[in-house]
């Protein structure tokens, strides 16, 4: 199970890289595509929308079962990486290089894990 | 095999028309077609080959054992078909005078007390083609309630995580926002939990009861007050009907409007795409707003009424009009004392199953069920890296059809095993040792569930592949 360990992680299983003062991209964990399995579709926000801490702002269609991603933290959605609408797979084969949304003006954000955290944190989930 | 279009071939036809006796009528040119429709050009023989063959490569409730959960895969009795194949049935049409088609509309109107009696509402429409039409058709019933009283920041509808993936899908088609509420230890509507998501923007509820991991709510009447005094409407999805139908009404549990498959609980053909029946009841208070084309009868006579704030048509006409002819057959030859018996049959078989497996498979609330239950493969998975798609497809080999997989979403790796209750002793027996062995040669040899099914005409299908990359037309004629 791979992490790393620049990133930080909610126990949602959504990673979270800080790109810039008060922005960060937001993307799903190895673990997290790995239970879901592969997925064959990607519900993507706008840009200029809402998201909420702990709130959902994408869905993933895998073919068991369509499942909520969940931001870690409160801001508006400044870039969207649209290339997941088309070609879901590249969340499953690239899971940290598939972000799926930048949010700017963060202005909360849930308690985050480092990665030696995750790491143990998943190991206890699976 | 191929396909029908594969093997037409120009000129070929078994149509043999008697000679024509009246004068031809042309079709105006501008409502004539520019060609004609691209049809398979076969013999009959052909024609009934083909699907003989496809038959062979199904598998139906009359082939073998086929306990779809939350499905209600249950026998459809033969005379069921005799009487819908009545010729004063099948031979009208839907734009016939009413006078001429009374004993139809009779049908409709009796199906329509027997229901009403069943479940406990006033009035109901066969509208809906199927249970998530239903679903839609009584949402917006809730929705033109509360439009009609003025009522407008009623926007939300709650769902239970349990629930049909269809109830929030049907949410949102019918303009609503979904709000999900968790299920207890028990399975069951967490209270607290609801209590916290009402409010006066609550338009209402979504309840199957018995829920999806086969248990009836026992707080249900506690449940439909929360909604009431919040000013929202009770919705009651009716696929687990099976489990409690001439027991428990859904109109005395607190509900307004709730749908029912006739395609399940009440034995019409199920599943393959055929016409199925989502039939909504309501309290007297919603009628109003049902679709158009509700029977009433005056005097001796019955007449098609359009109630005065209808919703409108859902469908053309009055629905899948022999598919309700079916489900009167089917109540009238069981009567009140066949249909709590049926219910009551289909529990038992579920509850006789669960203790059965239960010594090898972990059962989730594994407690006394309703009419179905679940189990998870998860330990299976861990230690042996056999899934419960693996699983499933191990089923295929032994001629049994696989339970639902992976739902209820709140159980992982799930199995939801209903059998109904036309399933003898014997046949349970023999699938529960079907479901042992499998079990058996999964911990001794998990690597060959990976290649199951070994003896169906297809093997494991490429799902992912055909969601990404979905051919939805037969490409040869493009």
């Amino acid at each position: 199970m791979s992490n790393l360990e620049n990133l930080k992680y909610s126990k949602s299983h959504e990673w979270v890289e800080e790109t810039g003062e008060n922005t960060v991209k937001i993307g799903l964990t190895d673990f997290a595509q790995h239970e879901l399995g592969d997925l064959v579709f990607a519900n993507l926000p706008e840009v200029g929308d809402d998201v909420t801490v702990e709130e959902a702002f994408a869905d993933v269609e895998s073919v068991k079962a369509v499942s909520d991603v969940f931001s870690p933290v409160t801001g508006v959605v400044s870039a969207v990486n649209e290339e997941l609408m088309d070609n879901p797979q590249k969340i499953n084969e690239d899971p940290y290089g598939a972000w799926f949304i930048e949010v700017k003006e963060v202005s909360d954000r849930e308690e985050l894990l480092d990665s030696e955290a995750y790491k143990k944190f998943c190991e206890e989930e699976a | 095999m191929d396909l029908i279009f594969e093997k037409s071939r120009i000129g070929r036809g078994c149509t043999v028309l008697p000679e024509c006796d009246v004068p031809i009528a042309e079709i105006p040119k501008s409502e004539a077609r520019a060609c004609a429709p691209r049809l398979p050009q076969m013999a009959e023989i052909d024609i009934s080959r083909h699907y003989t063959e496809l038959m062979k490569r199904t598998h139906g409730v009359n082939d073998g054992f086929y306990p779809l959960g939350s499905c209600t895969m249950k026998y459809n009795p033969k005379l069921n078909e005799e009487l819908a194949a009545l010729p004063g049935f099948t031979g009208v049409h839907p734009l016939q005078e009413e006078s001429t088609v009374q004993g139809c509309l009779a049908v409709l109107e009796k199906t329509e007390e027997l229901l009403g009696e069943i479940t406990g509402m006033d009035q109901m429409t066969f509208q809906p083609a199927a249970g998530a039409h239903g679903e839609f058709t009584g949402l917006l019933l809730i929705k033109a309630f509360h439009k009609a009283r003025g009522d407008v920041k009623r926007t939300k509808i709650i769902v239970p995580d349990t629930a049909h993936g269809t109830n929030p899908a049907s949410c949102t088609m019918a303009g609503f926002k979904v709000i999900s509420v968790p299920s207890n230890e028990e399975g069951c509507v967490d209270l607290e939990k609801l209590r916290e998501v009402v409010g006066d923007d609550t338009a209402g509820l979504m309840l199957t009861n018995p829920n999806t991991v086969g248990i009836f709510d026992r707080n249900i009447l506690e449940i439909t007050k929360i909604i009431h005094e919040a000013g929202g409407l009770n919705y009651y999805d009716g696929a687990n009907l099976n489990a409690v139908m001439g027991i428990a009404r859904p109109g005395d549990m607190g509900f307004d409007v709730i749908h029912l498959n006739l395609h399940k609980t009440f034995s019409t053909p199920h599943g393959g795409g055929g016409p199925g029946s989502g039939a909504v009841g309501c309290k007297e208070f919603l009628a109003p707003f049902l679709p158009k084309f509700h029977v009433v009868k005056i005097g001796d006579e019955y007449a098609f009424e359009n109630p005065a704030q209808s919703i409108g048509s859902v469908k053309a006409f009055y629905g899948n009009f022999l598919v309700v002819v079916r489900a009167l057959s089917y109540i009238l030859v069981l009567g009140n004392q066949g249909i709590p018996e049926a219910a009551g049959n289909a529990v038992l078989n579920a509850n006789y199953m669960r203790v059965k497996l239960q010594d090898t498979f972990d059962i989730a609330f594994n407690n006394i069920c309703m009419h179905e239950f679940v189990m998870s493969m998860t330990k299976l998975k861990k230690e042996k890296g056999v899934s419960a798609l693996d699983f499933a497809k191990g089923l295929l080999d032994h001629g049994v059809h696989p339970p639902t997989m992976y739902f209820p979403l709140i159980v992982d790796e799930a199995l939801m095993v209903e059998p109904t209750e036309t399933e003898s002793k014997d046949t349970l027996d023999n699938v529960v040792a079907i479901f042992k062995e499998i079990y058996k040669n999964a911990r001794e040899n998990p690597e060959a569930m990976h290649e199951a099914p070994h003896t169906t005409p297809v093997r494991r299908l490429d799902e992912v592949g055909a969601a990404r990359n979905p051919v939805l037309k037969f490409e040869k004629w493009k």
